[in-house]
């Protein structure tokens, strides 16, 4: 090519240059709200606190040290009710979400105008407020105790077993469904064949990864006295026994690593 | 000669004993596990009423009265999220790259691993708790809280999703003779950055629900205000608060997915 | 016999994709439905079981007009025609017996179909379909574990457990190497005759349409443009319903496979029946 002026040259550019000015705008503005915020937060902070953390963190591991190993003996019954309110609260979620994440899939609902709707604000409702916050309002409601985690744990975990369930409804495989509607099959048996199959598997894959979720987040739930390993923890702080609450953290960091190890193996098999 | 061949469904567990083990201890388990519930049925009969008053509050729920608490605690918890985000998501990267294994070295490896899996297996109101006795009461610990949390959640993604990329794209990018830093801005940056956007929203979503948390144990955000009017019995109140936690999570759930599809 | 009376549909986005479509198939013909992507070919088959439903016209199988049936009777009425499809459609998690036995939904109860407790009946037929396409080993398998081939012969023993009067096939070899697509083909073919079925058949391959049908339709836009025997297909032909292109070569082709393939058959058919 003997006829390349410099004028006719192409310049290269990432991008044109509306773009790129839209770019570093997004960018200035979030670097802004960033720095406001930050600027906020050290408005309320007493930075002769934080100067001074790492000198009470270490003086609280001195004193957690040593474990008080003995402790364990009333812990174990904690322990149980921790595992007990993971399971029958994911138990509950699990039974409670299937039929609502069909509700809610555009492909199974009964009509997309009316109940569909419904079922996708209970899951909203449902995930977003914390098992933490649920538990506060049933302690409030029914009393202290394991009744109140069950639950806690059971309407976090609705919308979220929910959640993931209707999602993967809306991916099955259409065709498969269209022939067993085919044969003749009736609404039910159309389930039972054509779509039930598609989605057990992470059906059983959603509600043990939650139930993995559940054991950490019933290990919390004592602190609003609703049942569980929590309500020791919080005891121990208020009481400042510090090698008690040395041995709660090594018991809580056991139990779910265990209950991480058994949902991963669990998985692998069904898949 | 092919009639009256028996057909039965082949059960899901092959292995008779293991299979009738299992169904066996579940049950008992189960069964146990109710047994040991401990549940005081009068004081649940006692707190009907409680739970109908409750649940009534919601229509409507004031806003009102407790106006000011309020906007001041929902306010903190919004800029305790996006400072606790882009804290967490920004310590996290170095600690994503160094918990990958096809990027570092092994001692690198195990040491990020470790950081991610202490992070993860405490909730987050957990660290909150001792952040609290550590840097006295306020949004500050909050917002340690959360950072770690974050931390842990982004982190073992990021080193996951570097883990699963494509190999021979990154091979091809070392082949031209960048350097490391090169390599990970053209060959991994790409590959990773949409899923990663999402995730940032997500753990968006995340802290802000959890910082609605924190504040039960002192640690700052709408937390604190939700528990006063639970202890005072102002229904009407907490169901206002709830609601606007509700609303929250659904403006950012949808913006989330605007700016994913914007990303992509 | 089904017969198509002024057929037509209109999806919702306007797109008209069959314009009163009028067809006639006698008991016992296997018709082979040819046109370019778009014809709407999949859409007149589908229109037959409503599992699209028409816009406009009337469809009758042995004199039940179809497109008048409530839910129910069109659940009965489907029983009675059996489909085969592009990609198998298997339940791909189920077992290779459970999506046979799927053919026989419109036959029995909900709680019986649910513990999987179909009649004696049922299941020898269910054995004697497999044994009959060479699969009766591969019952209790998971359909995601059989090859392209096997899943379609699946796919035929769940459709012709219905015990159907028709046959509707959906592009059966669009994911089959050549082989594998004319022994389902001559498969498809054979069973037909065995049971007098009659069938429609959407295929994209003319060679294979030509080897195995007794009568081609050509369509084109949602219009019939040939309606006649297989050697009646000339370049004119061809070239109505695809468009240009050079078409001597594939006529040549079939002439001389065609031939070949009527040896391969009676080869086959003596080494099935010794």
């Amino acid at each position: 090519m003997p006829d390349v002026t410099p004028d006719t040259k192409k310049v290269w550019q990432r991008r044109d240059r509306n773009h790129q000015i839209m770019i570093w705008l997004g960018q200035f503005i979030a670097v802004a709200i960033f720095m406001y915020c930050w600027h906020l937060v050290s408005e309320k902070t007493t930075w002769f606190f934080v100067l001074d953390a790492p000198r009470i963190a270490t003086d609280m591991l001195e004193r957690m040290m040593p474990p008080k190993w003995t402790y364990m003996e009333t812990l174990w019954r904690p322990i149980w009710d921790t595992v007990a309110i993971a399971t029958l609260g994911t138990l509950m979620a699990v039974v409670m979400a299937f039929p609502i994440a069909f509700l809610a899939a555009r492909n199974t609902t009964p009509s997309t105008a009316f109940v569909r709707p419904i079922a996708l604000f209970i899951i909203v409702a449902s995930r977003s407020i914390n098992s933490l916050l649920w538990a506060l309002m049933l302690v409030t409601v029914l009393g202290p105790g394991v009744l109140a985690g069950v639950l806690a744990i059971g309407f976090r975990s609705i919308g979220f077993v929910a959640k993931l369930l209707y999602e993967a409804i809306e991916e099955i495989n259409e065709t498969q469904v269209e022939a067993v509607t085919a044969t003749g099959a009736s609404g039910p048996q159309i389930l039972n064949y054509g779509i039930v199959p598609q989605i057990l598997p992470a059906f059983a894959g959603i509600s043990v990864f939650r139930w993995d979720i559940n054991i950490r987040e019933s290990a919390v739930l004592g602190l609003v006295g609703a049942g569980g390993i929590g309500l020791q923890l919080s005891a121990s702080i208020d009481t400042v026994t510090w090698t008690q609450v040395s041995v709660i953290l090594i018991v809580i960091l056991a139990t779910v690593i265990v209950s991480e190890w058994v949902s991963a193996k669990v998985r692998h098999s069904i898949i | 000669m092919a009639d009256n061949r028996t057909w039965k469904r082949p059960p899901f567990i092959k292995n008779p004993t293991l299979r009738w083990g299992i169904a066996i201890g579940g049950a008992i388990y189960l069964s146990i596990a109710m047994g040991t519930m401990d549940v005081n049925w009068s004081r649940v009969a006692a707190g009907l009423p409680r739970a109908e008053r409750f649940i009534m509050s919601f229509f409507p729920p004031d806003f009102v009265s407790r106006a000011g608490d309020i906007a001041d605690g929902i306010y903190e918890s919004l800029w305790m999220t996006v400072v606790s985000t882009v804290i967490g998501i920004g310590l996290s990267i170095p600690v994503g790259l160094g918990a990958a294994r096809n990027l570092s070295p092994r001692p690198v490896y195990l040491f990020s691993r470790g950081v991610l899996a202490i992070s993860r297996t405490f909730p987050e109101i957990i660290i909150a708790l001792f952040a609290v006795k550590i840097f006295s009461f306020g949004p500050f610990a909050g917002i340690i809280a959360l950072s770690i949390g974050t931390i842990g959640f982004y982190g073992k993604l990021l080193a996951e999703d570097i883990e699963d990329m494509d190999p021979v794209q990154a091979e091809a990018v070392k082949a031209t003779g960048s350097s490391w830093f090169q390599w990970l801005n053209y060959a991994v940056q790409p590959q990773v950055m949409p899923r990663m956007i999402g995730l940032a929203m997500y753990r968006f979503d995340i802290n802000f629900r959890e910082s609605a948390v924190v504040g039960i144990v002192g640690a700052g955000g709408i937390g604190a205000t939700l528990l006063t009017s639970f202890d005072r019995y102002e229904f009407d109140s907490s169901a206002a608060i709830l609601l606007i936690i509700i609303v929250i999570v659904m403006a950012v759930e949808y913006s989330s997915g605007f700016i994913r599809k914007w990303v992509q | 016999m089904l017969r198509l009376d002024k057929l037509t549909k209109q999806y919702k986005t306007g797109d008209l994709a069959l314009k009163d479509i009028v067809l006639e198939i006698p008991d016992g013909q296997v018709m082979a439905l040819i046109g370019p992507s778009g014809a709407g070919k999949s859409t007149l088959i589908r229109c037959v079981n409503r599992l699209v439903e028409p816009t406009s016209g009337k469809i009758s199988l042995n004199d039940l007009e179809l497109t008048t049936l409530s839910q129910g009777q069109l659940r009965k009425a489907r029983r009675r025609m059996g489909m085969i499809f592009q990609e198998y459609a298997l339940v791909e998690r189920l077992t290779v017996m459970e999506n046979v036995l799927s053919g026989r939904l419109g036959y029995v109860g909900f709680w019986r179909s649910y513990f999987r407790k179909f009649p004696q009946s049922d299941i020898d037929e269910a054995f004697r379909l497999l044994e009959r396409v060479g699969l009766d080993h591969m019952a209790n398998k998971r359909a995601d574990e059989l090859s392209g081939g096997q899943r379609q012969r699946v796919g035929i023993c769940r459709a012709l457990i219905q015990n159907p009067e028709l046959l509707l096939v959906d592009e059966p070899t669009a994911s089959l190497d050549p082989k594998t697509s004319r022994q389902i083909m001559r498969l498809i073919r054979e069973l037909c005759h065995e049971r007098k079925l009659s069938a429609i058949i959407n295929i994209h391959d003319v060679l294979l349409a030509q080897m195995f049908s007794e009568r081609i339709v050509g369509l084109q836009l949602g219009e019939i443009v040939y309606d006649g025997p297989p050697d009646g297909m000339s370049p004119d032909v061809l070239t109505q319903i695809y468009g240009e292109e050079d078409w001597e070569a594939t006529i040549e082709k079939v002439d001389d496979e065609d031939e070949a393939e009527n040896v391969d058959v009676s080869a086959s058919a003596d080494a099935e029946s010794s």
